[in-house]
């Protein structure tokens, strides 16, 4: 039982480290940082609703440590962490209440990233004048992510039921 | 139309009444913040301070068409090119290039960050162009 969910986790997060991949190589740039897509998130969604949270975690903060390893630096891991650990508590918690589904959770979590990132920033190259995007990035993080809570929803409603 | 829309995807198990009103609180939050941030500071600047490390490097007039190297330690990191009020990052030493990817800066508070190299450029308005001479 416990290799096999040891097993699980990695497989998802290999999928999450392809997605993060996938989309560095998307030419998806407005030229303005911090607007991407967030293709990682529909698997750290879809483990929030089929593991668990604990699991979830787990797998979000080891994606962007490898993530940052591979194709980042240490500002990358910086800035991604406090976007994924943000919109994570701000997803686990909303699921918890039970009333919300995956397009309202995932857009509260892309909003969260977000603002987790634009004050890593701020804090890094002490300019308070980055939150002018603040209002941009927060509303973009909204639209990523509904499109991605849509593309988790879609695939949750076609996985199989069983839970190991 | 909308509504019985809503009303399909509420029957598929995809949205619920408590989902619409947070994402309409969200879009709505955002939608706030975007005219309050328009409203605030929509002029033209005139200048631009370029700051290292969060102390100040130097001030440029945007007018004036120039491409300043921006030194950080002991190496050029970055380059930044100013002309017809507007700030353009061209050049930067780091891997991802976010900065020189950013659309070219002319409004009163807009920042271009390089954050690997925690340079920070921003549009200033007023009087603070003229004092130019002094980092030249």
């Amino acid at each position: 039982m416990k290799k096999k969910r040891t097993a699980y986790l990695g497989m998802f997060l290999a999928l999450a480290l392809v997605c993060s991949y996938i989309e560095s190589l998307l030419p998806f740039h407005f030229g303005i940082p911090g607007i991407k897509l967030g293709l990682a998130n529909i698997v750290i969604l879809l483990l929030l609703y089929y593991a668990g949270a604990k699991e979830a975690a787990f797998v979000s903060i080891l994606r962007i440590l490898l993530c940052g390893f591979l194709f980042g630096n240490l500002f990358s891991i910086l800035y991604s962490l406090a976007g994924g650990i943000l919109s994570f508590l701000c997803m686990a918690l909303l699921k918890k209440t039970g009333i919300f589904h995956m397009v309202s959770i995932s857009a509260a979590g892309g909003m969260a990233h977000n603002l987790g990132q634009i004050f890593v920033a701020a804090a890094v190259v002490e300019n308070l004048n980055l939150f002018f995007y603040l209002p941009l990035l927060l509303s973009v993080g909204v639209i990523t992510g509904i499109l991605i809570g849509i593309a988790a929803q879609e695939i949750l409603l076609r996985l199989p039921v069983d839970k190991n | 139309m909308a509504a019985s829309c809503l009303r399909v995807l509420i029957m598929a198990r995809r949205i619920s009444k408590p989902d619409v009103l947070l994402i309409a609180a969200l879009l709505l939050l955002g939608a706030a913040g975007l005219i309050f941030v328009n409203v605030w500071k929509g002029q033209e600047g005139s200048g631009v301070r370029i700051t290292v490390d969060g102390a100040v490097y130097g001030v440029y007039d945007l007018s004036k068409e120039q491409t300043i190297p921006i030194n950080v330690r002991g190496a050029v990191t970055n380059v930044l090119q100013t002309a017809d009020g507007k700030a353009k990052m061209i050049q930067a030493e780091c891997p991802d290039k976010l900065c020189v990817r950013q659309n070219a800066a002319y409004r009163k508070g807009e920042t271009i960050v390089c954050l690997p190299n925690k340079v920070a450029v921003e549009i200033t308005g007023g009087q603070e162009g003229t004092v130019d001479a002094v980092s030249q």
